[in-house]
């Protein structure tokens, strides 16, 4: 069982910020798949998650942006209702807190995922392991 | 009217004469009981019987406050430990502060110096003075409190800040005089304004001293028609004795400076030499009446000038422009002396700061510190942001004493700095 790699970027809340940096990842031809951005009082987080990881870290590092790669959870689901409902309930049984979360859904809209980011990932995914709940696979799975 | 009116209209071949004796006094003084300056004296090669002109002070040797750092806490006292009934300190550029210590006869002094000022600018029995400076280990609201109890006028020892109560107290007391920052007067008047209101016809203010802080004369203007009063331009320092060093008169041009407390030297900094009378230079003062510690050209960093004339006041003692600048990078920012240094050692003790920041003063109360994080601190986490921004906050704050605005930025996004002095940035209009 593997997570996936979120892509984190440190941007001080200034206009023009994310477009200068969604300009990398355009130019290098890298699909975001999803982006949501956490802001504070002057400063902000934007993560994604790309079709090229990688590439995506190695370019904007080169560019001078702030970047970070983390490993989160992403859980495959069906686009309907109900479907985190149920992820979120074995989470709870299993005291895995949600740091951060956000959805993806893919283009057929058969499937979705819902990204979790937990603190300590390791355990996470050892207690996931005996769950009944599908997790995408980075290194696995290829779109 | 005079406090003191054979001392402030003295005959100025006289104030000489009263000068070079009291230099001389201090010379031996320093010369026999204080290590320092026997050092100096020694390496100089200079005995006090090489003082025989008020000339002669350019053999003497200058005191820094690198030197007061040096010696803290004792080191420069020229009284045995006995006669000291007060300290008062001064922030540094390197964590410690100055120790400044006071005899009895000193707080007398500095007293008797206050008021001086304070009859310099009308003040009668009657006066009402709401002391609104830090009470503490500053010496800006004691030593003014002090004179003027001997002027034996009301004081009201409100301190600063609690704005509501500070017109309350205006309101309930009949306070005619302040005493306070010019950025404070600042915002006292903004909040006077927004709660409607009118000094004239609501207070009875006649006056305040500002000190502690460099302004403009537009903001003397300015104040001066939001308040309704006259307002006096205040100068001193920590070093000697605090406020009452100089001070303006009713005439409002330019600070008399006690000239028989201290000797007074303007010089261009980058030769040490003298300026012409009423050029621009580094104020160095030296000590006359000092008992406890006195010092001997001092270099206060601070730059003004000599205003030539007559004063129709009739006081003898020349007058200095409001300080036009500093020879260092201190800044003052809520009448806290701050050193950019400061800001930097903290910055550098934290783990995630990068190289670089920048120190921006945008507001008459407002200190707001940029600072770069480092790449690899970065983690994704925005409370690890957030927490490191708090640390920077609080450790800046238990330095510097005044709470900054901390913003975290990217790094390589701020200018890089050639020379301390770019990383602060003013833009302030006080």
């Amino acid at each position: 069982m593997a997570g996936i790699r979120e892509i984190s970027v440190f941007a001080e809340n200034k206009p023009g910020k994310i477009e200068k940096i969604t300009a990398v990842l355009a130019n290098e031809g890298i699909n975001i798949l999803a982006i949501t951005i956490a802001s504070t009082n002057g400063f902000g987080i934007i993560k994604f998650i790309v079709d090229k990881t990688d590439l995506a870290y190695q370019k904007l590092k080169e560019k001078g942006f702030t970047v970070s790669l983390n490993e989160v959870l992403a859980f495959e689901m069906k686009d309907r209702p109900g479907q985190i409902h149920e992820i979120a309930k074995t989470l709870t049984k299993l005291e895995i807190n949600m740091e951060n979360a956000y959805v993806f859904v893919e283009d057929s809209r058969k499937k979705a995922y819902f990204i979790v980011q937990v603190k300590d990932m390791e355990r996470a995914k050892r207690l996931l392991q005996k769950e009944n709940l599908k997790l995408y696979d980075e290194n696995k799975e290829v779109k | 009217m005079y406090w003191n009116e054979e001392i402030e209209t003295i005959d100025r071949s006289n104030l000489k004469k009263l000068q070079l004796k009291r230099l001389q006094g201090t010379v031996r003084i320093l010369y026999e009981k204080v290590p320092f300056y026997q050092n100096k004296f020694k390496e100089l090669g200079i005995t006090p019987e090489d003082i025989k002109s008020l000339d002669d002070v350019r053999k003497l040797p200058f005191t820094t406050r690198e030197d007061l750092r040096d010696n803290y806490p004792y080191g420069l006292l020229a009284v045995s430990r006995d006669k000291i009934v007060r300290l008062h300190t001064s922030s540094g550029t390197t964590g410690k502060p100055k120790a400044i210590f006071f005899s009895k006869n000193d707080i007398n002094q500095s007293a008797e110096l206050i008021a001086r000022c304070l009859i310099m600018t009308g003040v009668t029995k009657d006066d009402v003075l709401q002391n609104m400076m830090t009470y503490g280990l500053f010496t800006g609201a004691l030593v003014m409190h002090y004179g003027a109890e001997k002027v034996g006028i009301l004081v009201i020892p409100a301190g600063p800040g609690n704005t509501e109560r500070q017109i309350a107290l205006m309101q309930d007391f009949g306070s005619t005089c302040l005493h306070l920052t010019p950025s404070y007067a600042l915002y006292l008047s903004e909040v006077m304004e927004s709660k409607g209101i009118k000094p004239k016809r609501d207070l009875s203010l006649k006056r305040a001293y500002l000190g502690a802080e460099p302004y403009s004369e537009e903001t003397r203007k300015k104040l001066e028609s939001m308040f309704e009063i006259d307002i006096y331009n205040s100068y001193g320092l920590s070093e000697m004795n605090g406020p009452g060093v100089a001070f303006e008169c009713i005439c409002k041009n330019g600070m008399h400076i006690w000239e028989d407390n201290f000797l007074v030297e303007i010089l261009d900094p980058s030769s040490d030499e003298p300026v012409k009378e009423g050029q621009e230079g580094e104020l160095v003062l030296t000590t006359l009446c000092r008992e406890g510690m006195p010092l001997l050209r001092y270099r206060t960093k601070d730059i003004t000038k000599v205003i030539s004339g007559d004063c129709p006041c009739g006081r003898t003692h020349r007058r200095i422009s409001r300080i036009l600048g500093r020879v260092d990078d201190m800044f003052i920012v809520r009448g806290v002396n701050i050193f950019p240094q400061q800001i930097e050692r903290v910055l550098m003790s934290i783990k995630g700061v990068a190289q670089n920041y920048q120190i921006l003063l945008e507001s008459y109360d407002k200190l707001s510190v940029k600072v770069e994080i480092e790449q690899d601190f970065f983690d994704g986490s925005i409370e690890h942001l957030l927490n490191l921004k708090t640390k920077i906050t609080e450790k800046l704050k238990s330095e510097i004493l005044v709470t900054p605005k901390v913003e975290l930025v990217e790094p390589g996004t701020l200018p890089i700095s050639e020379g301390k002095l770019n990383r602060v940035i003013d833009k302030r209009t006080l």
